[in-house]
């Protein structure tokens, strides 16, 4: 019973923050209300016996990658956006027309398969860190590795995307004669402060 | 019948999933969309772990691990992407960058 009040008290949390993410209009209060969202769901997965995937949740996406995109919405000084009057027309009935069909093949599903009662037997030890430590680094070895190599290219990545120096001049086309701006200009100035000491 | 069943997690998963899917849809800022990109990654992790406590199989906890790496790496691209876009546009407006040269 404690436990069903828990659910629905922390997937009310879930789908509010959800909500507000959406519904703000600043991307910063999306990004905090997104926290709320992912500080429930951390939650419920204590809930669901999954400490290790619960931690996990709290230190990679509400610490990592939440900590990431407040930065750079901090850099970049992002303003609200205006709202503006979509141009739909004509998809407003095809876009209804579809949810309802989509809405009666999920009833049907729901309808027609039979769901079984009861959680059928296995190890008690599923969600705690030496049962994940072990599948990793046994039977899951080979995505483990795939998942390192994928985080080296990303980092590869964005230290590419997001370097000071251009290679690409404002107007697209390819800087041929300085690939380095500044310092070329630097040097410039300094041999001409050069020369007009020498005169 | 005590504590929440299987079927309240898929719901749940199905619900922050959607409400990401209109994030997407109707977000014009690109920070926006791209947390609304990581809120469907979240409810798929929910379904993940729902199924994985539900079959008291480990697999499903392990591609969470995994996806959340994705979903790392996915980030810092993202916002180098974003950056870019914003040095050279001087907008995040996704309206304002639907070609891709300048």
């Amino acid at each position: 019973m404690i436990t069903s009040l828990l659910f629905i008290l922390f997937a009310g949390l879930a789908i509010g923050c959800a909500l507000a993410v959406v519904a703000q209009r600043h991307p910063l209060y999306s990004a905090i209300s997104l926290i709320g969202v992912f500080i429930s769901l951390s939650c419920l997965y204590l809930m669901l016996s999954a400490p290790f995937i619960a931690a996990v949740q709290v230190i990679v996406y509400a610490g990592a990658i939440m900590v990431l995109v407040v930065f750079v919405i901090m850099l970049l000084n992002v303003e609200a956006e205006e709202r503006r009057r979509p141009r739909l027309g004509y998809l407003v009935p095809v876009a209804v027309l579809f949810a309802a069909v989509l809405m009666g093949e999920v009833a049907f599903v729901l309808k027609s398969v039979p769901v079984p009662a009861g959680q059928p037997p296995g190890p008690a030890d599923v969600g705690l860190t030496a049962s994940i430590g072990v599948g990793l680094f046994t039977k899951y070895l080979l995505p483990f590795e795939i998942t390192s190599i994928l985080l080296l290219m990303a980092l590869v990545g964005a230290m590419t995307l997001a370097r000071r120096t251009p290679i690409l001049s404002a107007a697209g086309r390819l800087v041929t004669g300085s690939k380095l701006p500044a310092p070329a200009a630097a040097v410039e100035a300094e041999t001409q402060l050069a020369a007009e000491e020498r005169k | 019948m005590d504590g929440p069943q299987l079927s309240w997690y898929l719901a749940l998963s199905a619900i922050l999933f959607t409400i990401g899917v209109v994030g997407v849809i109707i977000k014009r800022n690109v920070i926006a969309m791209f947390m609304c990109i990581e809120l469907m990654l979240n409810a798929v992790n929910l379904t993940f772990v729902a199924f994985s406590s539900y079959f008291r199989d480990v697999t499903g906890q392990l591609f969470v691990f995994i996806v959340m790496t994705v979903a790392a790496a996915e980030a810092a691209v993202g916002l180098g992407i974003i950056i870019t876009i914003f040095r050279n546009r001087e907008s995040l407006d996704v309206d304002e960058a639907s070609v891709l040269k300048l």
